[in-house]
């Protein structure tokens, strides 16, 4: 899968650091252990800058390469930082054909990010997500934990004046 | 004991309308009105017409209050709890007798009435949280009855002769494949659970995790026992956080009740589970991708053989079924499989759940027949098409399946059905279009999906899937010519044949099925260069009809690339001039359309 990297400076705190290396050792001789690794440290980070892909390489003594193969082959794992405000618009089939396209090219009208991207304020990053099985509330869109359902293009304005 | 059972739906389409604050805020009301030890709260899995959600139901008169907001809390509580009068406006329709100014049961309603529940029966029924709820509603009693009164074979045997086949995809008989593992000796084997749902449109596996997720447990225990395995593993999608919530619980609880760990039922079988989560590659829905990326690796496929029954998880022999058949196995136990075999066509046994999406009126989860047709499931169960438009296709099957048109609607759905019509069941996602879905558009919306979720691997789906791609955009740009239609024919081929894994050889599956049915489009789009549909932008053009013009200049104003303005043609009975677009700076986005009183704007 083809991402986005972030040429943003990594600024990590040491705390963070020994928080991830307490979960490492607690799993370390767990089998297929890497991945929830990768999890647990995007959940501190928010995303998985290569600076922490060493982390994990040097704590687990395995080559870099190994880490990064997996940090690009899941959408999960984001390589570059989400804004405060994460949209994650659904575009599952059921959205799809309920319109979900037009929403993602009207906020991308309003706050001139592409999916993928942040604004420069850090405030807002879009994506497009691939079901949330909300099915019955098509088209939907998350931001960060709130779910809108139900939408047509216009409701986007009042859904980012909220967060502005 | 309570006079009264307030069940509020706990689904994630529910939550995502706020059904957890109705929870909260019922309790409150409660508790103000006195009613606190009468009445209980109860809150469950999906129900299944998440079209009508949030839905709080009142027992014991069974009323189906739809669309609940946290605002109707107060008037439930004190019209219908406290004085024992039904809030008739949040009543479901159809639930309504105002003849005789009653209420029917649900179980009557169109939506419910042609509905078997086996996979999901314990949904919308019981709190998935609390696991004596689940053992009260015979919950266990199968795992009990296998590993005390039943040998290995038994088992396998019940699952062969009940004709089950896997509710994933392709649909290959479960009870085989639990053969084969049983009868590989090893040191150690494994039983897994693919709760993947990488389907778009398809959530039937989140709806059975999040409201009865001790049935998965059990079925994989009996699984465990069936073949000789003591650890299993749940893989199940990152996305769905309610579901991994809910799993975890389910498994604590089964922990602390004896139900997993070391010898269940006091015999000499122990068997535990463990979540993995997924990380979003829709090819870990594929068994060998899944087993590699529990491993922790990247998710690719490995060629088959040695099949995962020999060698899969860690190099050992393991049986890997979907939620959804699991969800089958405790009722197959012990009602015995003649039950289940008298269920269904003669060689897809039991039932399928359908999570129906896209253009019809209740969107939501239904479980039939196997053999009930696409017609009943669209027009009965589903309501039919909103907004009086025309039903076009249904698709099923996700990225791997293909459309079915209108002509075929009377077909019966089973495995075989599907596959001779070009489409398969996959895991059940049902999307249905109407008249205004372009077909090329949809190929091409499931080829983009394919081309980011290919994992590189092979290829034939690497390479192949992104040149058609490039060939369906220019057919919905209209740059393309009949000879691309022959070469996007000849790719689809070749990438069937070639490649490694199921997501590869399905790929092509989308274009080929609506080549199929509506090869009429392909050609609009590529030699009238239009858009039947009117859903392809680029081959769409916004025109003003001069006379019906009244010159107001609100389309002008929407505009955002200026690329409306006044003429100077008065039309006749107008008084202001009349406005045009101009084509080459129009951006297609239809906001002048929306702005216009008149009607006067027209795409084509």
């Amino acid at each position: 899968m083809l991402k986005k990297i972030s040429s943003l400076p990594f600024n990590g705190t040491p705390e963070q650091e020994a928080q991830l290396v307490k979960f490492i050792d607690g799993i370390r001789t767990q089998q297929g252990c890497l991945m929830p690794i990768m999890q647990e440290a995007q959940s501190i980070y928010g995303y998985l800058p290569l600076e922490v892909q060493q982390i994990i390489a040097r704590e687990l003594e395995i080559s870099v390469e190994e880490v990064y193969g997996i940090s690009t082959f899941y959408a999960q794992f984001a390589l570059s930082p989400k804004g405060k405000y994460n949209i994650s618009v659904c575009l599952g089939t059921a959205c799809y054909v309920k319109g979900a396209q037009a929403l993602v090219d009207r906020i991308t009208q309003i706050l001139g990010i592409g999916p993928d991207e942040c604004t420069a304020d850090g405030m807002f990053s879009l994506e497009a997500c691939r079901c949330i099985g909300a099915c019955g509330l098509a088209p939907v869109l998350t931001v960060n934990d709130d779910v809108y359902g139900r939408l047509v293009e216009k409701d986007v304005d009042d859904i980012i004046k909220k967060y502005q | 004991m309570y006079r009264s059972q307030v069940l509020i739906c706990g689904g994630t389409g529910c939550t995502s309308s706020n059904s957890q604050k109705i929870i909260d805020a019922m309790e409150v009301a409660l508790d103000k009105a006195g009613l606190s030890e009468e009445v209980k709260v109860v809150k469950t899995g999906c129900f299944g017409l998440c079209a009508l959600g949030p839905i709080v139901i009142v027992y014991p008169e069974g009323c189906f209050y739809s669309r609940v907001e946290v605002d109707d809390v107060d008037e439930i509580v004190n019209e219908h709890l406290l004085k024992g009068r039904i809030v008739k406006r949040l009543i479901y329709n159809e639930t309504l007798d105002v003849e005789n100014d009653t209420i029917k049961s649900l179980n009557e309603t169109a939506f419910y009435k042609t509905q078997q529940r086996i996979a999901l029966r314990n949904c919308g029924v019981i709190n998935p949280e609390n696991i004596e709820e689940y053992i009260a509603n015979d919950g266990y009693a199968a795992l009990g009855k296998v590993v005390t009164e039943m040998k290995p074979e038994e088992v396998i045997q019940i699952i062969l002769d009940s004709g089950l086949r896997g509710r994933g995809g392709a649909g290959f008989p479960t009870g085989l494949k639990w053969k084969f593992a049983a009868g590989n000796d090893a040191d150690q084997k494994y039983v897994c659970c693919n709760a993947d749902e990488g389907d778009p449109g398809a959530f039937m596996d989140r709806s059975i995790l999040e409201g009865d997720p001790h049935a998965l447990i059990e079925a994989m225990a009996i699984a465990g026992y069936a073949i000789g395995a003591t650890q299993g593993y749940v893989y199940v999608r990152a996305e769905y956080p309610i579901a991994v919530n809910r799993l975890q619980i389910a498994i604590d609880q089964a922990r602390e009740y004896g139900l997993l760990g070391n010898n269940i039922f006091d015999t000499d079988f122990s068997f535990d589970l463990g979540i993995r989560l997924g990380a979003g590659a829709f090819v870990c829905g594929e068994e060998t991708a899944l087993m590699t990326s529990i491993e922790g690796k990247r998710g690719e496929p490995r060629p088959r053989p040695p099949f995962p029954a020999v060698k899969g998880l860690f190099g050992k022999p393991t049986v890997l079924n979907n939620v959804e058949t699991y969800a089958n196995i405790p009722q197959i136990i012990l009602k015995g499989s003649d039950w289940f075999n008298s269920i269904g066509t003669e060689k897809s046994k039991g039932t399928k759940v359908f999570a129906l999406g896209g253009k019809i009126e209740h969107t939501g989860l239904v479980e039939v027949p196997m053999g009930t047709t696409l017609r009943q499931i669209v027009e009965d169960i589903g309501g039919g098409i909103p907004n009086g438009k025309k039903f076009k296709a249904a698709q099923t099957g996700g990225p791997s399946g293909g459309c079915i048109p209108a002509s075929l609607m009377d077909v019966e759905i089973d495995y075989d059905n599907l596959l001779a019509i070009g489409s398969m069941m996959g895991s059940g996602g049902l999307i249905v279009m109407d008249e205004d879905t372009c077909m090329v558009d949809i190929a091409k919306f499931f080829l983009e999906f394919t081309v980011d979720e290919s994992c590189g691997k092979c290829t034939p789906c690497r390479i192949g899937t992104r040149r058609m791609l490039e060939i369906l955009d220019k057919i919905t740009e209209g740059k393309a010519t009949m000879e691309d239609l022959d070469k996007l024919e000849a790719l689809c081929d070749y990438i069937k044949e070639n490649s490694l894994c199921g997501l590869g050889q399905t790929a092509p599956n989308p274009v080929i099925s609506t080549l199929k049915y509506f090869r009429d489009e392909y050609i609009a789009h590529i030699v009238d260069k239009k858009c039947p549909a009117g859903a392809c932008k680029n081959l769409l053009n916004y025109s003003i009809v001069k006379d019906k013009c009244f010159g107001c200049g609100m389309c002008a104003k929407q505009c955002p690339a200026d690329a409306i303005m006044v003429t100077d043609y008065i039309a006749p009975g107008k008084k202001l001039a009349a406005y045009e677009i101009d084509t080459e700076k129009c951006i297609k986005c239809g906001a002048c359309v929306a702005s216009c009183k008149f009607k006067a704007i027209i795409k084509e």
